[in-house]
């Protein structure tokens, strides 16, 4: 992949040429948060970019991580994080975090359903 | 009809958990096809940009291009329930990217270390990562045909795993296999945790 040579970001120019040169999300998403689109995304998306209306339909009715929103947009991990991270500080995006470092009984919880989940593979 | 009726009751706020397993080893092991052995889409890859010069590489040259490298990761997804999903994420191939090894880690339930024994040595950065993260773990020793079969106490002592760690075999191309090393993470997993709050509880009678 050949950039113009003479900038000093190199590569990092044209993945984040989609988000105008931000490289910092407004929030921290998880690689397997996952992200619901709203009533308002839905409305509004038709107003923003490509980009954004591409996630707004993959989660649009079904949850999607950011990892798959990337996959799926075929955009580095940090650039899907700032775009989601728009739409979820803009309404556009219900964001679901798991916290699971914190409170072991959640932690349990989670991996007991996990194990009944697996054993019904 | 619900047998997932205690599923349901959890997502009485609307709120949808989703949780994480890793797999890591090294190159060509099998970690894609372990994934997509119980994967319910086609495994997915990521990518994660990082600059050269995180890593320590000098290029004096400034070639355009060569300031940025991707990492990537293979993943998989196993929906259990309206509220519930459950991703596998491969590590990357390269051992050198930490900082995306520390990023996957972060919220795992658990993580699986997959073994080829021909390539023993590729297995011991993962492991000693996962030790000193105390993130729980197990190995698992993946089939691979006309390859010599070697006893799991002599596995277990070339890759000097602790005794306490579960190791197994596997056939990372068949799902009930995976399925079961996926289980034996989360109860290992579930084992750690019963473990760290008795050791966390206050001694009922202890003298001295």
């Amino acid at each position: 992949m050949q950039t113009s040579g003479r900038d000093p970001r190199g590569s990092l120019v044209r993945p984040y040429a989609v988000t105008r040169g931000r490289t910092e999300p407004r929030r921290e998403i998880a690689l397997e948060a996952v992200m619901l689109t709203t009533v308002r995304g839905l409305h509004e998306v038709q107003f923003t970019g490509r980009d954004k209306q591409l996630i707004a339909r993959l989660c649009d009715g079904k949850p999607h991580s950011l990892a798959e929103i990337a996959a799926h947009l075929r955009q580095p991990l940090g650039v899907a994080r700032v775009l989601a991270a728009d739409m979820v500080s803009d309404g556009q995006l219900a964001l679901h975090e798991s916290k699971l470092d914190d409170s072991s009984d959640d932690r349990l919880d989670v991996l007991e359903r996990v194990l009944s989940g697996l054993r019904r593979l | 009809m619900d047998s997932a009726g205690s599923d349901r009751a959890a997502s009485a706020d609307g709120s949808i958990t989703s949780a994480k397993i890793v797999v890591a080893g090294g190159f060509g092991v099998g970690k894609t096809t372990l994934v997509g052995a119980v994967s319910e889409i086609v495994p997915l890859t990521t990518e994660a940009m990082m600059t050269t010069a995180s890593i320590g590489v000098d290029d004096a040259s400034n070639t355009p291009g060569k300031n940025t490298t991707t990492v990537a990761m293979d993943f998989g997804r196993i929906t259990m329930a309206d509220d519930l999903i459950l991703y596998l994420f491969g590590t990357p191939g390269q051992t050198r990217f930490w900082f995306m090894w520390d990023e996957l880690i972060r919220g795992a339930l658990g993580a699986t270390v997959l073994v080829d024994t021909r390539r023993i040595t590729d297995s011991f950065s993962a492991i000693d990562f996962f030790e000193n993260r105390k993130l729980p773990y197990l190995v698992a020793v993946n089939h691979f045909d006309n390859t010599p079969r070697y006893e799991l106490n002599e596995i277990r002592d070339a890759l000097t795993v602790p005794e306490h760690v579960p190791l197994m075999r596997c056939d990372a191309r068949h799902r009930e296999s995976v399925k079961g090393v996926l289980i034996a993470v989360v109860e290992h997993a579930i084992a750690e945790l019963h473990r760290e709050r008795a050791a966390a509880a206050p001694a009922v009678a202890h003298s001295g």
